[in-house]
């Protein structure tokens, strides 16, 4: 098997709030190949964004920490660095775009020099950053790179924003590029667009991606592999295909059922019942049990381990006998 | 750009036509003739004759209308006419004491704003740290203490204890700094902890913002992070805030001045507010308001320097 | 005493009895209220705010002590509790605090009592003269704060919320007002008022409501076009009703936050007036007024340094809470910007 480019192993992180410590990742576990694209797929609150906030050790201040686990980012474990070590890796090797370019992007700054600056930061002259800021407008679909060098965030649309973010991360050729919701503030048409030209310039330089998202459909489209998360866990992980034409979980299946589809019209929407634990206090046993269809007395009394099933990983006691109950059918 | 700035001055003569009809409310219609008569009259019972004679000495007995295009023209000519009490003309009287009173006021207003944001940038970046706790802990005690407090304590300190003199007085030109010295020091001390604080509050509300967590994800320093993104956007609130120290140039200037015998615009008004000379009380009251509002002028235009938002509006 | 004098005495302490019962009353009704939980939740757990709040309640209870008045017959002068307790005979002249003997006369003279903070130039008992000046400062925030603040609210309310000619008005009215320096127009105010409490009231209440008015009507802006207003408006809620009821309350914080300021920052300008000799008279025992006294004790030989000193501390411990408490508040309403 081929050393996965960046691997995270039993990641922990907390945040520190007045109702007491919440537990946001709570043991999560992945691996990213290169040239390859895996989504990391939950609703809001469930821990994804912190899972990429911690590999890049960019966690809110004053409140959130790395507990325990690995980031061996080929073999390096990031969270062994310091700040000045991590810096070198931040918007070299690993680079990472946001959901909101409007406040991602610094009002003051034009856009050309935010992009000379990722350039500038790893070194090089500002004469050669201010030409490679240029040659990556154009590469991300701008098609003025001069003006628009020139010009501020707020004088540009949402998808030029997004690709200038873009622009950004891709300036020193990252092995790894994170992206954070990087179309959920955009419009549906230019979202795809987004998505194409991430695509796309995985193709050209072999990245690999790491797409944070909660929209199913991005995920269908984008991803080879795919962690579902719920609650601070990874509920199911594996190849999408799999995932979506044969979800194991409880949770993943709910899921894919809420979507409403063309052979759901004129039925009532499927609603998952419930809401979502609170991070602070997390159930014993397995976090879904309260929502469960499946749920059995075992379930909450002590937190189910990964099973491997098929081309996925699982976590969850029942998956057997869902799957036998689902045969039968 | 040319277009905003061009309605921000227009819009301040009516502003200042506002200011000027309420000064003249206020100073000439509260009170009948008689009674402003009465109060700057020595005597005890001053004999009708005596009131009218003063009245009629100081134009007070036109009737109102006439008194108004009479204000509203000295106003716009800054012909300020004689003071009630002496025979001085005012407006040579003020332009006497404006220089001194520039030279204190840019020294004060300098140097207050500068050790502010200074510390307030050093506090910003040790944020958490004892320094930080100690700065702003200083800072709040300091600044509440009134300032007639420590400049009485500075004339005993200084005065009495280091035998340190003459602490009043005043010379022009660079011989003469000496002299600001001590008034300029109160000031930095009494003022700076109300800026230390607000610019802190600044500087850590930008670092809270999302576009430095992408420039640190792009691998920026530190420092560059604090100097080149945060400071260049709190800089903002900060001009904006500056405006609000005018006023307080005002005030405590009034203080300093009159307290280290400096001759500027302050003493004059202390000098007049001691005698109740409400004509000079007026002139300086419009003035300030002038400069206030020049400054309000020049803080926009900052504004929009620094604010590449602001200019397409 | 007669029914007479006691009806009396009753109606003279109405007020403050009432005033006092009206604040206790609030702030135990706004226990309950969801949006105030959270916030006491977060004060209470910041112990400088606890002390800041402490400090003021004592300062309070000073005041309020100092308010309660009855007389103990038809010609007595109304003593107030503090009168009662606090009072000291006159002495001659200064006298040191805990002193035996008077201070800076040819012969010093035996002192009739015991004075805690010393005495002044006319031999009256320093502390005594320091917990007036509680009152005289709690009236002079109080009192200004009355003026300014409604002010200031209407205005920014309407202004914010009607928008347009209404809003323009406002505008123009504030920016005229505020573009006199506070001082100059207190000063002015002053001199054509006269001397006094009231004057005094009135000109910082006339200076201070257009910061808080600015205020208000940025919030208010904010708020406009929130959810919860056009919600009520589509359920046919007036705009009087809208305005009191449901954007009000939001404003609350800010506004109690800037009033807090407000009276440091009056206690602390009544002193440079007193200094400038536009204070509150010297009928009046105020803090200004006994710093603007000690100008010269200082520089006296031996100095006298505690007229000076007491009352800047009383001034001094009184503006620090403040402040604290403001910042504590201040935090209590925003952490959630920080944390989440």
């Amino acid at each position: 098997m081929i050393e996965p480019v960046l691997d995270v192993r039993d990641l922990r992180t907390y945040l520190k709030t007045p109702r007491g410590t919440a537990w946001a990742v709570d043991g999560v576990s992945f691996t990213l190949a290169s040239g390859k694209t895996r989504a990391l797929v939950g609703e809001s609150g469930c821990g994804k964004s912190m899972v990429a906030l911690s590999i890049v050790q960019l966690l809110p201040e004053p409140a959130g920490f790395v507990d325990s686990g690995q980031v061996l980012l080929e073999g390096n474990d990031l969270l062994d660095l310091t700040w000045n070590e991590m810096r070198a890796h931040r918007g070299r090797d690993l680079a990472m775009i946001f959901q909101e370019p409007m406040t991602s992007l610094n009002p003051v700054f034009t856009i050309g020099n935010q992009v000379a600056e990722a350039v500038a930061a790893h070194g090089g002259s500002k004469s050669h950053a201010r030409r490679r800021a240029l040659e990556l407008l154009e590469r991300v679909g701008i098609e003025a790179p001069e003006r628009v060098h020139g010009q501020y965030p707020h004088e540009l649309s949402g998808g030029m924003r997004q690709r200038a973010m873009i622009a950004m991360a891709l300036a020193n050729r990252p092995k790894v590029l994170i992206a954070d919701e990087p179309t959920t503030a955009l419009d549906v048409t230019v979202q795809a667009q987004i998505l194409a030209l991430i695509r796309e310039i995985q193709d050209e330089m072999g990245m690999a991606v790491l797409l944070i998202t909660h929209d199913l459909g991005v995920v269908a489209e984008m991803a080879d592999d795919v962690s579902v998360m719920y609650a601070g866990h990874v509920v199911e992980s594996g190849p999408v295909r799999a995932i979506f034409h044969h979800p194991q979980h409880p949770y993943t299946r709910d899921l894919l059922e809420s979507l409403p589809s063309r052979q759901s019209r004129g039925r009532d929407l499927a609603v998952i019942e419930g809401v979502v634990p609170g991070a602070t206090d997390w159930p014993t046993g397995c976090r879904y049990a309260s929502r469960c269809r499946f749920r059995v007395d075992a379930c909450e009394a002590s937190g189910p381990p990964m099973i491997a099933r098929d081309a996925a990983e699982v976590r969850c006691i029942r998956v057997d006998a869902i799957a036998q109950s689902e045969a039968t059918r | 750009m040319i277009r905003y700035l061009a309605r921000r001055v227009l819009y301040t003569i009516p502003t200042l036509i506002g200011v000027s009809l309420l000064t003249f409310l206020l100073f000439f219609m509260i009170f009948s003739p008689e009674t402003l008569a009465r109060r700057n009259l020595s005597a005890k019972n001053p004999t009708p004759a005596q009131i009218d004679r003063w009245v009629h000495e100081h134009g007070y007995d036109r009737p109102k209308a006439v008194l108004f295009k009479q204000h509203m023209q000295s106003m716009l000519t800054f012909d300020f006419g004689e003071s009630d009490k002496t025979k001085d003309r005012i407006m040579d009287r003020i332009k006497a004491g404006a220089f001194p009173s520039l030279e204190l006021g840019a020294l004060t207003f300098g140097f207050t704003l500068l050790v502010g944001l200074a510390l307030a940038i050093v506090a910003a970046y040790l944020r958490g740290s004892y320094v930080d706790a100690a700065t702003m802990g200083i800072a709040v005690i300091l600044m509440s203490i009134p300032i007639v407090v420590y400049v009485i304590g500075v004339q005993y300190f200084f005065g009495k204890m280091l035998r340190y003199g003459p602490l009043a007085g005043y010379a022009p030109g660079p011989d003469g700094l000496r002299f600001m010295i001590l008034p300029v020091l109160v000031a930095i001390v009494s003022g700076s902890g109300y800026y230390v604080r607000l610019y802190r509050t600044f500087l850590l509300d930008e670092t809270s913002q999302d576009y430095v967590r992408t420039a640190r994800a792009k691998g920026v320093s530190e420092r560059a992070v604090l100097f080149k993104h945060v400071l260049k956007n709190a800089m903002i609130p900060v001009v904006t805030t500056t405006v609000a120290a005018i006023p307080s140039l005002v005030l405590g200037n009034l203080v300093l001045e009159s307290f280290f015998g400096i001759p500027g615009l302050g003493n004059y008004l202390v000098g007049a507010i001691g005698t109740q000379d409400f004509a000079v009380v007026r002139a300086m009251v419009y003035l300030g308001t002038l400069l206030y509002v020049a400054g309000l002028l020049v803080t926009d235009i900052l504004y929009a320097v620094l604010d590449p938002r602001v200019r397409l509006t | 005493m007669t029914a007479g004098l006691l009806l009396h005495n009753a109606w003279a302490n109405a007020p403050p009895v009432s005033i006092a019962g009206v604040l206790v009353w609030i702030v135990m009704r706004s226990r309950r209220e969801p949006l105030w939980a959270e916030a006491y939740r977060r004060l209470g757990r910041s112990k400088r705010a606890l002390g800041a709040i402490f400090v003021l309640s004592l300062c309070g209870g000073i005041v309020f002590l100092d308010s309660l008045s009855w007389q103990g017959s038809r010609v007595e002068e109304p003593k107030t509790v503090v009168d009662r307790l606090f009072d000291r005979p006159f002495e001659r002249t200064y006298s040191e605090p805990m002193g035996s003997a008077t201070v800076g006369e040819v012969t010093p003279h035996r002192l009739l009592g015991k004075h805690v903070f010393g005495t002044d130039s006319v031999g009256k008992d320093v502390f005594y003269k320091v917990l007036k000046g509680f009152r005289t400062a709690f009236a002079i925030g109080g009192l200004a704060c009355l003026v300014a603040v409604p002010i200031a609210v209407t205005l920014g309310l309407s202004a914010g919320y009607f928008g347009g000619v209404i809003d323009d008005v406002v505008q123009y009215t504030y920016t005229v007002f505020g573009s006199i320096p506070d001082i100059l127009l207190i000063v002015a105010l002053v001199l054509m008022l006269g001397q006094g409490l009231s004057s005094i009231c009135l000109a910082m209440g006339l200076t201070s409501w257009v910061g808080l008015c600015r205020l208000v009507r940025g919030e208010t802006l904010k708020h406009r076009d929130r959810e919860y207003v056009r919600s009520a408006r589509a359920l046919g809620a007036s705009h009087g009703r809208i305005l009191v009821v449901h954007i009000l309350p939001n404003l609350l914080p800010v506004i109690i936050i800037s009033v807090t300021l407000l009276f440091s920052g009056l206690a602390l300008y009544e002193t440079i007036l007193a200094y400038l000799g536009v204070g509150v008279g010297s009928n009046f025992g105020s803090w200004g007024n006994m710093i603007d006294s000690a100008r010269d004790e200082l520089t006296r030989d031996p100095s006298v340094w505690w007229n000076l000193a007491f009352s800047s501390g009383a001034l001094l411990v009184m503006v620090l809470s403040l402040n604290v408490l403001a910042d504590a508040l201040r935090d209590a309403i925003d952490p959630r910007l920080r944390t989440e």
